[in-house]
């Protein structure tokens, strides 16, 4: 029967389901990552944020809510500038961070 | 579950319900999703307790459902309150006990905007009179008509002739509570109970045998929230909503939900249909639905009175797996033969939901 | 010397109070309405930035007061002020008339029973703060359910604090630093446990506080998620189940969690009221004592010859109470001397 309608699907994120897995690979990598206090500087300094919506803030959350899908597309528009390295207050290597979860991206597409 | 907690907490938010005398303030939409309803309110009330209760024949919508579809404003609900209260005044009665959780929480949202703004109370009174020549006194008591079947809980329970336990095994039924958001959310010293943890129908299933389920989704809405569903975009979030509750209380097998809201009901009902028809997911047992009625209903068959008379089979959901349950006795034969045996015709009978 | 000091209360700043009042030669009367001194250093067990256990700071600071009268189980039954002194009358039927007047009532923490949508006395593994250090002191809780160890564990910040609508719009302080401090010590207990702090704001203003954040984040992978809970409820396993939002997500999150930890707040002690009212000392708009002024006089009460120290004045950690417990004890001494001054002169 088709009603002209669906169930609409839900937004929230049910912390017991999330996948950690690409998470914990970075951390291995760059345990820094968990340093990250979310003060947006990193993005507020992208060049690329303004015209794509690549923000290492959101990666990173993103990475901690098993968002992989969302970030994928954003660093897709990462130019390596690396100023957001610069800035960043709690000394996170994130041109290494977002190099180390690309190569993870590539990685698994090699094995598709 | 601490039940003690709860307890503590209902003794925090218990509101005053005189015994007797009051005007009633029917539905507008209720008496066609579950038309027996507030006659049988009327005769648990009238007949059965001998209570006095005034059903004018005046009376119009509260305006509630058009305020909260945001087709008309405050003030003309407020006018057509005013208009019900007069007619309260012109009766001769003090309480108003409410058959609708919108109209309830229309009543008592007006009732305190008047409290705080006295201006605005001036205005409408102004409104009406221009309007109609009518004058009104606000009343003394607002009860909704479950605070009453709650007030009386134990009358009804002396006088049962099942409960709400199953007969083959002697076990309470398990009752899923759903109330109306419009009950105490907005107001949580109006509802019995309060709003977080309400014994307003809780009360009722404890006091008639039966076993209340407190499920993680026991506050959440029942889906309808008017534009939600008034406007067809929306219904995909309606029925996510009533999907979302249903997922959350399956674990806990129940045996019925009861409600004190008209759209509760006819949602946590229908949409089972739709569900089943979407995702062929039933959540009663061998393919039933599980059944949501009104506390009149479930006060309805405690008492003893006849199924097709409560218009149980105006449900979706099969009402028979609960009567075979309370050994409620039933003529299948009867069960689409309305007033006077004129036949109502039996409905399609869905695909994936089981009916009769 | 004979001029005599009440102290209202034997927490951490009667406490100090009385050792540094002692120091300079005054015998003073602690008055406890408990049946021991330590107030809240009594029912916690360590203390933030240095894990310090609390019982040794409390014997430490008894130990120094052995010489001072101390009134345990002792309730002030009257107080009015008669000439230039303060008349006492206690439950013990014992009347004191004192020259100064330290008041240390302290704090309450926040009926958690309150935010009734967080279930607390009604889901089984809700718990607060105090209930957690009760239970790290040793004391037996059944809602701390670790018979298999405990898988997810979470932390609700600003229960009654910055909650107008619970009547408190004040920051409580220490929660954050103390939710921080009680996630560290679970996931020490629990090394695989998940843990998640749900905060609105992250407020680590003291010392080495913000080292402690960072420890939590990087040496024991806390979850930190900037909400404040919504709403929580129970399952049929009897766990709890909490609804937030994530709101650098800017999406609804729910977890599952064997043990939720509220933090109740800082609310002024109940029993200050009372005597505030006996004394007509007023309130400040955050329900605290009002000092003479909040910038360079907040252990004076408008009031002569009464004084405040600790959180009879406002939410405080222990070194600030203690500090100001300091300088009370200075203020009181420097007010016993002028007033000596004063009448040696008229004489």
């Amino acid at each position: 029967m088709d009603f002209g309608f669906g169930i609409a699907p839900s937004s929230s994120i049910n912390l017991d389901k999330v996948d950690l897995s690409l998470y914990r690979k970075v951390k291995e990598v760059e345990p820094d990552i968990e340093r990250c206090m979310a003060c947006g500087s990193c993005s507020a300094t992208c060049p690329a944020a303004k015209f794509s919506g690549m923000s290492v803030r959101k990666v990173i959350l993103g990475l901690q809510r098993g968002q992989q899908k969302e970030v994928r597309k954003m660093l897709s528009n990462c130019m390596l500038c690396g100023k957001c390295n610069m800035v960043c207050p709690r000394g996170i290597n994130t041109r290494h961070l977002i190099l180390s979860v690309c190569r993870y991206f590539d990685m698994k597409e090699e094995q598709k | 579950m601490i039940y003690q907690g709860k307890e503590k907490i209902w003794s925090d938010y218990q509101k005053e319900i005189p015994d007797d005398h009051w005007f009633y303030a029917r539905s507008c939409i209720r008496q066609n999703f579950f038309p027996a309803s507030e006659k049988y309110f009327l005769t648990i009330c009238r007949d059965l307790l001998g209570k006095d209760i005034c059903d004018n024949e005046h009376h119009t919508t509260c305006g509630g459902i058009s305020y909260h579809s945001d087709t008309i404003p405050q003030a003309t609900a407020m006018a057509i309150v005013a208009r019900q209260f007069s007619l309260m005044t012109e009766a001769g009665y003090k309480n108003l006990v409410v058959s609708c959780i919108t109209s309830f929480g229309n009543y008592t949202e007006i009732l305190e905007t008047w409290r705080e703004f006295p201006e605005v109370e001036a205005r409408v009174r102004e409104d009406l009179w221009k309007a109609c020549r009518r004058e009104f006194e606000k009343p003394e008591y607002v009860a909704h008509a479950s605070d009453l079947m709650y007030h009386f809980r134990d009358e009804i329970a002396a006088r049962a002739k099942y409960k709400l336990v199953n007969r083959q095994t002697g076990e309470p039924l398990k009752v899923v509570e759903h109330i109306g958001c419009h009950y105490a959310k907005m107001f949580p010293h109006k509802g019995v109970g309060g709003a977080e943890y309400p014994c307003v129908l809780s009360g009722m299933v404890d006091s008639w045998g039966g076993k209340v389920i407190d499920y993680p989704e026991r506050r959440h809405c029942c889906g309808f929230g008017f534009r939600q569903y008034l406007v067809k975009a929306n219904r995909g979030y309606s029925i996510a909503n009533t999907y979302k509750k249903f997922e959350s209380m399956a674990p806990y097998h129940p045996d019925m939900i009861i409600t004190n809201c008209p759209g509760c009901p006819y949602f946590l009902d229908r949409w089972q249909y739709v569900i089943a028809e979407m995702e062929g997911k039933t959540y009663g047992e061998n393919g039933f639905g599980i059944p949501a009625l009104t506390y009149e209903e479930m006060a309805g068959l405690v008492l003893g009175y006849d199924p097709w008379d409560l218009g149980l089979q105006l449900h979706q959901v099969a009402i028979e797996p609960l009567l075979d349950k309370m050994g409620v006795p039933y003529d299948p034969s009867k069960k689409y033969l309305g007033l006077n045996e004129k036949d109502l015709m039996k409905p399609e009978l869905p695909k994936n939901l089981r009916c009769f | 010397m004979k001029e005599n000091i009440v102290i209202i209360g034997g927490g951490a700043a009667g406490l100090e109070a009385a050792y540094q009042l002692l120091t300079l030669g005054y015998t003073p009367i602690i008055i406890e309405k408990s049946g021991h001194l330590g107030g809240h250093l009594y029912d916690w067990n360590r203390l933030f930035p240095d894990m310090t256990p609390a019982k040794q700071v409390a014997k430490a600071m008894m130990e120094r007061v052995k010489d001072a009268n101390i009134f345990l189980n002792t309730e002030i039954i009257s107080i009015d002020k008669k000439d230039d002194a303060y008349a006492i009358v206690l439950n013990n039927g014992i009347s004191i008339s004192c020259t100064a007047v330290l008041v240390t009532t302290g704090f309450q923490l926040f009926d958690a029973h309150k935010k009734e949508e967080y279930g607390y006395g009604i889901y089984d593994h809700v718990i607060t703060n105090k209930d957690l250090e009760g239970w790290f002191n040793g004391n037996k809780d059944r809602r701390v359910d670790d018979k298999d160890g405990l898988k997810a564990v979470g932390f609700v910040h600003c229960v009654g604090s910055r909650d107008i609508k619970a009547g408190n719009s004040q920051c409580s302080k220490v929660c954050c630093i103390t939710a921080i401090k009680q996630a560290i010590e679970m996931k020490e207990k629990y090394p695989d446990a998940e843990v998640y702090c749900f905060y609105m704001d992250l407020r680590m203003f003291g010392k080495k506080y913000e080292d402690f954040y960072i420890n939590g984040q990087k040496d024991h992978g806390i979850h930190f998620i900037r909400g404040r809970v919504s709403e929580v409820s129970e399952n049929i396993d009897g766990k709890v189940i909490v609804k937030a939002e994530d709101t650098l997500n800017g999406k609804p999150i729910k977890v599952t969690l064997d043990l939720l930890v509220l933090m109740a707040g800082i609310v002024c002690n109940s029993d200050t009221a009372k005597l505030a009212s006996a004394l007509k000392l007023p309130t400040d708009t955050d329900g605290f004592l009002k000092s003479k002024d909040n910038v360079l006089n907040i252990i004076e009460s408008p009031k002569e010859g009464i004084f405040y120290a600790g959180a009879c004045t406002g939410p405080k950690t222990v070194p600030e109470t203690v500090a100001e417990a300091r300088a009370a004890a200075l203020a009181i001494h420097n007010h016993i001397n002028s007033h000596k001054s004063w009448t040696s002169d008229s004489e």
